[in-house]
């Protein structure tokens, strides 16, 4: 059956048609699209993708509007029948207020907005998300954000260490995250956040500043996994 | 009823924007400020009679973030 996925749609949100070309691109299939308003989510949906943005226009915290909304309720509640879902950048903030992850995501360290290709390396091995990835393998994905800076207090970060839940780290100064954290999993691997955008890399572009095709398999993975499972 | 809500950092949570504030107040020449630290007040107009824990509540699901902000609650004055 075609991969079936949905991508939500917040007031602010600008990555939203970004993410949804990316998903049909590499399962094939088209992407639902989703308002921030809507009580409950389409049938049978496979994969829920929370994009990045300014959400809100980011009022009271990053995310913290949105993790509100009544399209929220029903993510959590599908989050919790195991439905994969993939928060990037303001995606990844609504899901830490929304309790979906640990954690939180602070003004960066150096108090600016950061936008540029930084280096990354891929730490789980095992979710849908990453199976993909040799641990270690270097990637290039490219950030935007201004509050991106991943604070948790020390006892989380020790579990989440522990429990092999980082997606990503960076491997170079980006935002001041508490130690090097890019992106991590929820306990049972179904919900990644990440700062780092892997739908503005899905191509391998002429000129690399365009940007390059490392976060393709990310969906990828993704698209294999959902199919055989 | 108004009431105040103060929403601070926790303590031992680096904060950038008070860091910049407090280098930028030494670069006016202002001397002895050991620290600064920025949080956020949120005035709320509330029904006469609205109980603590409902505030709470307010604070807990949205106003703060309790990852890494404390709130205090403040019943002012008419």
């Amino acid at each position: 059956m075609a991969f079936r996925a949905g991508v939500i749609t917040f007031p602010g949100s600008n990555c939203d048609r970004d993410m949804a070309v990316a998903l049909e691109k590499i399962s094939g299939a088209p992407a639902l699209r989703i308002w921030h308003g809507d009580a409950a989510l389409p049938d049978r949906l496979d994969f829920i993708a929370l994009p990045g943005g300014f959400s809100y226009g980011d009022y009271l915290r990053s995310g913290a509007m949105a993790a509100k909304s009544p399209i929220m309720r029903a993510v959590v509640e599908a989050a919790g029948r195991g439905v994969p879902v993939l928060g990037v950048c303001n995606g990844f903030q609504v899901l830490t207020e929304a309790g979906l992850l640990p954690g939180a995501l602070m003004r960066n360290a150096g108090q600016r907005f950061i936008c540029r290709t930084v280096g990354l390396e891929a730490v789980n091995t095992s979710s849908l998300f990453t199976q993909g990835f040799a641990r270690g393998e270097a990637l290039r994905i490219p950030v935007a954000h201004h509050d991106g800076n991943y604070f948790a207090d020390a006892a989380t970060l020790d579990a989440l260490e522990a429990e092999d839940r980082i997606a990503f780290r960076y491997t170079e100064s980006v935002n001041g995250s508490a130690r090097d954290i890019a992106g991590v999993l929820s306990a049972n691997g179904r919900v990644l956040g990440m700062m780092p955008h892997p739908e503005r890399a899905i191509e391998p572009a002429a000129d690399p500043a365009l940007g390059g095709a490392d976060g393709r398999k990310l969906f990828e993975n993704v698209v294999t996994a959902l199919a055989s499972a | 009823m108004k009431t105040r809500i103060l929403v601070r950092l926790k303590p031992g949570v680096l904060d950038p924007q008070g860091r910049a504030v407090h280098h930028a107040l030494e670069g006016l020449g202002f001397d002895g400020v050991a620290d600064v630290r920025i949080g956020r007040l949120i005035e709320l107009d509330l029904a006469d009679g609205t109980d603590e824990a409902t505030i709470t509540a307010m604070c807990e699901k949205l106003l703060a973030n309790t990852v890494i902000e404390n709130f205090t609650i403040e019943q002012a004055g008419e």
